[in-house]
């Protein structure tokens, strides 16, 4: 298994090596990323129950081969390039100007690398306990479809992976979750159905309405669309909010969230990973990619409402999250903070809060995706997850206790931990452009200490009471699992420059496409007192800001 | 003797007009309806002469061949309409054009696949005979010449020999009293509607001198009417004959009963194949016909009937307990989201229609072929709790039973996902953003129905034993006819341009009146 992924990976290395980039991007990798996990889903449903210990080899295989696919896209990404990359543009439905376009950037490539290695993560890290077989098939097919949702250019056909993701995902909640399961899955399915009924005849009345005022013919396609511009700002405007309506669901923004904490407590553990890693990502990316790219004019209209509902998620999801008695829901409000801070840095309108705003979706999936698997392994050994039937694990199981206090304090968000840099950027975005929203997000990042800390306290600290003794030591294979993300979480907390190098040609070509379009638009940064040496060698002046950002944290908060 | 109804009527109408005689008839342009109609009267024929001795598969193979020659005529038809454009026939009673060809081809599949699901299903409840197929053969050739109808009339007649052969079917099942109820019910209101219609028809033909299509279509395009409200009274009483038909409501009532009371098969040609048909008269006469003059008349009230479909089936459906009910109901809100294609009263319009008819046909057929195979001897348990458990007893019938939920739920990459993204087009292109959003919340709303049924065959576990007992026998006919059903679901929706294309084209030969 292993071998084949070094095989795989190695191959693609070399021949990158051996006919130089070209080959790579020649290399339809997207179509790839899409299409492996499929063919494992296929030949999991292929292979006869009698042969039921295949069905995760299978799965983890593929995934693996995905995995690395979407790395070895991350190696061939050109760097400094602002624009799509890896681009496949074919037609689909012709008539009707619909086509097969895919692409990645510097926004969405880091949420195909984390779809890439969590799936891995997640499968191997949560136990199954009744057909397999289902389950890893679905498993794949949400693989498939989340990468597809990541990577395409085209209105229709998004449109058709984003609602295709609740498929697998309704079954894994309802087939695998726990006691309230079918309410919870219904309940997913139908709100984000509903958010995604709006978002239909909005994409459709916008690709009518660019078509009109073009004069040629109708074209579905994303790229397209936002470059013309062509519709009025009355119409921009209702159409943004029929997106937005879909997104809010899905990020989840506060009216429209009770759906989350439902679906991620009933949920079996690794689809609680999946949900958080990833599939709550897709209303943030939506946001950004169809939201600001397509309505700019409307998205700086609506700012002020929706960072206001982020600032809410923030404060509410913290609250919410010290008051629950289960370990689970816990994790899942503190998922609705975090999606608050993204809100927020995303319709702040600058460069950082942009850079924060996708340095946190990955973030938070690696520490928020570790901390269900840790709540699952807790739920596996001691069959309950409340707060108040656990008691003193740090005395029986210490070193399962520190890689919770890591992954916990990265989620916390603590300097030189994975958690800080993305958060500090939104701050510092939000200062710069609307300063009061920032000043009432802060108290989020007190908040988040304070009800993991005290969670952490009440689990972990304390007496060992009776039923706890027996609670087993992380083991070995479960510290392989979660390794990968201890390491990034470390990695990515002390240097996350190769994200952000990665990200800012595409943030700054989005905000200068919002400058362009938006009239009176004025893109305000913080800027630092004085840069550091190697920035002004480099010519760059924001570059390596998160290095800055924990020296000169004083300097630029005093500053604004 | 029927042949020369349809053959006779348009001499009769325009008895004053012609100018000579007997108009010429071109027999290959009726060549799909001919095999169809033939093909019941020989069956029936053979059957008598060989007196029983012929083998229990035989009057159904037989029609699955009728149906596919009949659907092999319609390819030169095809050519033909696509090099030389759109015609008439039969002194214009007929019109030979790409959308006849195309709904042609619907009830063509339609039949095939009512015909596999009848050979298991008569064989199980011990209901053998040659008539379930001749009428079934008939009814359909009346659907082809409604389809194809140019001439008001001539639709009636369509509609009547559709109509009748479909009343007497629903009452076939000798062993059910609740067949023999639906089989009343349905003859009694049909009756009513189809003199609603006649009633229409002739009001139109007193306000426009002519029962031709294209005549009244030209009348309408060059004469100003001073006093339109015969006319009027004529699309009213006219629509409401063909919203019994294809099942909107207000005119609904019979199809919950109709369709629980009524033999599976049957039902599942009645969803797909007379619905079609019925849509196919009512874009004929409403969008081709009156559209260009009087859309701003009629479109009113058939929004009404869409938002009224969309509402009641969506909302009724999702408080059924009988999963026959349920499709029944479901099946209205389809009609419903097909009048919103109707509404928007365009060419794009009527190929969405076209599109959602055909992926309709498939999706229908394909839940009625389960209905039918769960409803074991006696065609009765059709409660939801009969399906609890599915999921683990039969995982592959439940598998394919959730593609068919999940499609007509619209979920992308099946058909039932363009079906309703080419209807919201298409009327969003009009400009009814309120419609298109009724439509897709409505979508919403009956989304959970699907999952009713979803979560009986998966999330509940504790009838699953009883399941596993009673033996669910899939006879060779049915899940010929699913995988049939499975393919279309998702070809349409994975691989959808050379559909499309083809309503396109259907629509873009159309027999009409151009100034």
């Amino acid at each position: 298994m292993i071998g084949t992924l070094l095989n795989s990976s190695t191959q693609i290395l070399a021949s990158k090596v051996a006919e130089e980039a070209t080959s790579v991007s020649d290399f339809p990798v997207i179509p790839a990323l899409i299409i492996t996990p499929l063919i494992g889903a296929v030949i999991i449903a292929l292979i006869p129950r009698s042969r039921s210990d295949l069905y995760k080899q299978i799965a983890v295989i593929t995934s693996v081969i995905t995995g690395a696919f979407s790395i070895a896209m991350l190696v061939a990404f050109k760097t400094e390039d602002s624009g799509y990359q890896f681009v496949i543009d074919q037609p689909w439905i012709s008539d009707l100007g619909i086509s097969l376009h895919f692409g990645v950037d510097g926004i969405s490539l880091f949420l195909m690398v984390l779809t890439g290695v969590i799936f891995p993560i997640a499968l191997l890290g949560a136990k199954v306990d009744h057909d397999p077989k289902p389950y890893y098939g679905w498993l794949m097919v949400l693989m498939a479809a989340s990468m597809g949702v990541f990577s395409s250019l085209d209105l229709v056909l998004f449109f058709a992976f984003f609602e295709l993701v609740l498929v697998p995902m309704y079954f894994l909640i309802g087939l695998w979750g726990h006691s309230n399961r079918v309410y919870a899955a219904t309940k997913f399915f139908l709100y984000t159905m509903l958010g995604s009924a709006f978002m239909l005849v909005g994409l459709v009345s916008l690709a009518v309405l660019n078509a009109r005022a073009m004069g040629g013919p109708i074209t579905f396609d994303l790229v397209e669309i936002a470059k013309n511009q062509a519709i009025s700002v009355t119409a921009g405007r209702w159409i943004f909010c029929a997106f937005a309506v879909a997104f809010a669901v899905k990020v989840p923004l506060f009216p429209l969230h009770t759906w989350l904490p439902d679906a991620h407590t009933e949920a079996p553990t690794a689809g609680s990973v999946i949900l958080a890693a990833v599939m709550l990502k897709l209303g943030t990316y939506g946001f950004i990619r169809f939201g600001l790219d397509l309505f700019p004019e409307a998205s700086h209209w609506a700012a002020p409402v929706m960072m206001t509902l982020g600032v809410i998620g923030i404060i509410y999801g913290a609250i919410c999250a010290t008051m629950q008695k289960d370990l689970k829901r816990l994790v899942a409000y503190s998922s609705i903070a975090h999606l608050g801070f993204i809100v927020l840095g995303v319709f702040a309108f600058s460069v950082q809060g942009l850079e924060g705003s996708i340095l946190i979706m990955v973030n938070h999936g690696i520490s928020t995706g570790a901390l269900f698997l840790l709540v699952g392994w807790i739920y596996e050994r001691r069959h309950t997850r409340q707060i108040a039937e656990l008691s003193g694990l740090q005395k029986v199981a210490p070193i399962f206790a520190g890689v919770f206090t890591l992954v916990m304090l990265s989620s916390i968000g603590v300097p030189g931990l994975n958690g800080f840099p993305g958060e500090f950027l939104v701050l510092l975005g939000s200062f710069a452009s609307a300063r009061w929203w920032g000043v009432v997000a802060v108290s989020g990042v007190i908040l988040a200490a304070l009800y993991l800390l005290w969670a952490y306290q009440r689990v972990f600290h304390g007496p060992v009471t009776e039923p706890n003794k027996g609670f087993r030591e992380l083991r070995l294979t479960e510290g392989l699992v979660i390794a990968p993300l201890l390491v990034l979480i470390v990695f990515l907390g002390l240097y996350p420059k190769p994200m952000l190098d990665r990200i800012e040609p595409s943030v700054e070509r989005l905000l200068a496409h919002v400058d362009a379009e938006v009239d009176g638009f004025e893109l305000r940064e913080v800027k630092f007192v004085a840069p550091l040496p190697g920035e002004v060698e480099a010519g760059h002046t924001e570059a390596g800001h998160t290095e800055a950002g924990k020296t000169e944290a004083g300097h630029t908060e005093g500053k604004p | 003797m029927i042949a020369r109804i349809v053959q006779d009527a348009p001499v009769q109408t325009l008895a004053a007009e012609a100018a000579s005689g007997t108009p010429e008839i071109i027999w290959s342009a009726i060549a799909p309806n001919l095999i169809l109609m033939l093909g019941g009267v020989l069956l029936l024929t053979v059957v008598s002469l060989l007196r029983g001795k012929s083998p229990s598969w035989f009057p159904a193979v037989w029609t699955v061949v009728t149906a596919s020659l009949a659907l092999i005529a319609l390819i030169p038809l095809w050519a033909r309409v696509q090099d030389e454009g759109a015609q008439t026939v039969m002194a214009g009673a007929v019109g030979l054009d790409g959308f006849s060809l195309f709904v042609t081809g619907i009830i063509c599949l339609s039949v095939i696949m009512g015909a596999l699901l009848l050979e298991g299903y008569v064989r199980r409840e011990g209901l053998e005979g040659a008539e379930w197929y001749v009428l079934l053969l008939l009814s359909a050739s009346g659907g082809v010449t409604m389809a194809s109808a140019n001439d008001l009339i001539v639709m009636f007649i369509g509609l009547e020999i559709l109509s009748v052969a479909a009343y007497v079917l629903t009452a076939m099942h000798s062993k059910r009293i609740s067949s023999q109820e639906a089989g009343l019910k349905y003859f009694v209101l049909g009756a009513f509607s189809s003199a609603f219609l006649l009633y229409g028809i002739a009001l139109t033909y007193g306000a426009t001198g002519s029962t031709n299509l294209v005549r009244i279509q030209r009348f309408l395009s060059d004469t100003v009417l001073t006093q339109n409200g015969l006319l009027l009274a004529g699309f009213a009483f006219m629509l409401v004959g063909f919203g019994f038909k294809i099942g909107a409501a207000p005119f609904h009532t019979w199809a919950p009963d109709v369709y629980q009371g009524a033999p599976s098969p049957v039902t599942a040609y009645m969803a797909s194949g007379i619905k079609a048909a019925g849509f196919a008269g009512l874009l004929r006469v409403f969008v081709v016909t009156f559209g260009p003059t009087y859309g701003a008349d009629w479109r009113p009230m058939v929004y009404a009937l869409a938002v009224l479909s969309l509402l009641v089936g969506s909302f009724m459906a999702i408080v059924q307990t009988n999963v026959k009910r349920m499709l029944a109901y479901s099946s209205i809100s389809h009609a419903g989201f097909i009048l919103v294609a109707v509404e928007a009263s365009s060419t794009q319009g009527t190929s969405a229609a076209l599109f959602y008819l055909l992926a309709y046909t498939f999706m229908v057929t394909g839940s009625f072929a389960i209905v039918t195979i769960m409803g074991r001897t006696g065609d009765g348990t059709h409660a939801l709790d009969d399906y609890r458990g599915l999921g683990r007893a039969r995982p592959g019938l439940a598998l394919i039973f959730t593609v068919f939920l999940l499609a007509q739920a619209g979920v992308p990459f099946t058909a039932g996902f363009l079906s309703k993204f080419y209807v919201i087009n298409s009327v969003v292109a009009e400009g009814q953003y309120a419609l298109a959003v009724i439509a897709m919340v409505s979508a919403v709303v009956a989304a959970f129905l699907y999952l009713r049924v979803v979560v009986a065959m998966y999330f509940s576990e504790d009838a699953a034993a009883e399941l596993m007992e009673s033996k669910i026998k899939i006879p060779v006919g049915a899940s010929i006819a699913l995988v049939i059903a499975v393919v279309g679901t998702l070809w349409l929706g994975i691989l959808p341009g050379a559909v499309t294309n083809l309503a396109n084209d259907a629509v873009a030969q159309l027999v009409a009146f151009k100034s």
